[in-house]
């Protein structure tokens, strides 16, 4: 269903620097509203939760609703204590998860 | 004044059109009372209170299937002066709940934007909890073109 997430996050910044962090992901974000052309119902079937966590600490987590659009897209900030790895975490309704990580160095 | 024929026709045919309007409008309404118990549900029957959070939406979304939309909220993001969630909402869709921004004090600043749905033209409701128990609200108004929902 989804594909490789795409991410961005800064490759170094200052300690205790709060970046901006954005994310996609491709996922059709079946609604649950829509019918098929013999007029049953598509099953919804959506991203439900997103997360991000730096070394174990949440740093940004989002619920999702059938009202996102497809692809869902998230803009955010994370401060950033020290070097470490942003973990970013999706949820599918289907009990998929599909995880990345992001590496950030403090200078 | 006498009743002609012509009266009785005109009559029904007007109250036709008013009952089938009236039986469009209901739904939107209903959505706009989910929304408004949905807040009330978040804050716990508090009534939140207006400024600190801003809404960020398009006046006019020429598609509804991706309409940008960003919440910021005024905090330190340290001990008391923290935001801890931010719900947002469209009063207008079939299904009025959007998504539920979670923040941290590692998140350094209560900020967040994403790509929502719309129906239709509607209200975007937008509700921040802070972690001493106040919350603020802000809402726009987005003109939709083309809805999102299909179907």
């Amino acid at each position: 269903m989804a594909s490789k997430p795409r991410i961005k996050v800064p490759k170094t910044a200052s300690a205790g620097e709060v970046i901006t962090i954005k994310t996609l992901i491709s996922h059709e974000m079946e609604s649950g509203q829509r019918k098929d052309k013999d007029g049953n119902p598509i099953p919804r079937q959506i991203i439900n939760k997103f997360t991000c966590a730096f070394e174990g600490q949440t740093v940004f987590e989002c619920d999702l609703d059938p009202a996102i659009s497809a692809n869902p897209y998230f803009e955010f900030n994370a401060k950033v204590p020290a070097s470490g790895t942003f973990k970013f975490t999706w949820l599918d309704d289907d009990g998929s998860v599909y995880e990345a990580e992001e590496l950030i160095e403090v200078k | 004044m006498k009743l002609t024929r012509r009266h009785v026709l005109g009559l029904t045919v007007g109250a036709a059109a008013f009952a089938v309007a009236g039986a469009r409008i209901s739904p939107a309404l209903a959505s706009v009372e989910d929304t408004e118990k949905a807040i009330m549900d978040f804050t716990g029957g508090i009534a939140p209170g207006a400024g600190k959070i801003t809404l960020t939406a398009p006046e006019i979304a020429e598609n509804g299937n991706t309409v940008p939309i960003s919440v910021s909220v005024e905090s330190a993001m340290e001990g008391d002066d923290l935001v801890e969630s931010v719900i947002l909402f469209a009063d207008g869709n079939p299904s009025p709940p959007v998504a539920t921004f979670h923040f941290t004090e590692m998140s350094g600043a209560a900020l967040a934007t994403t790509r929502m749905r719309l129906a239709k033209t509607q209200n975007v409701v937008a509700v921040a909890k802070m972690k001493d128990g106040s919350f603020f609200m802000d809402k726009k108004e987005v003109k939709v073109t083309i809805g999102g929902c299909g179907g």
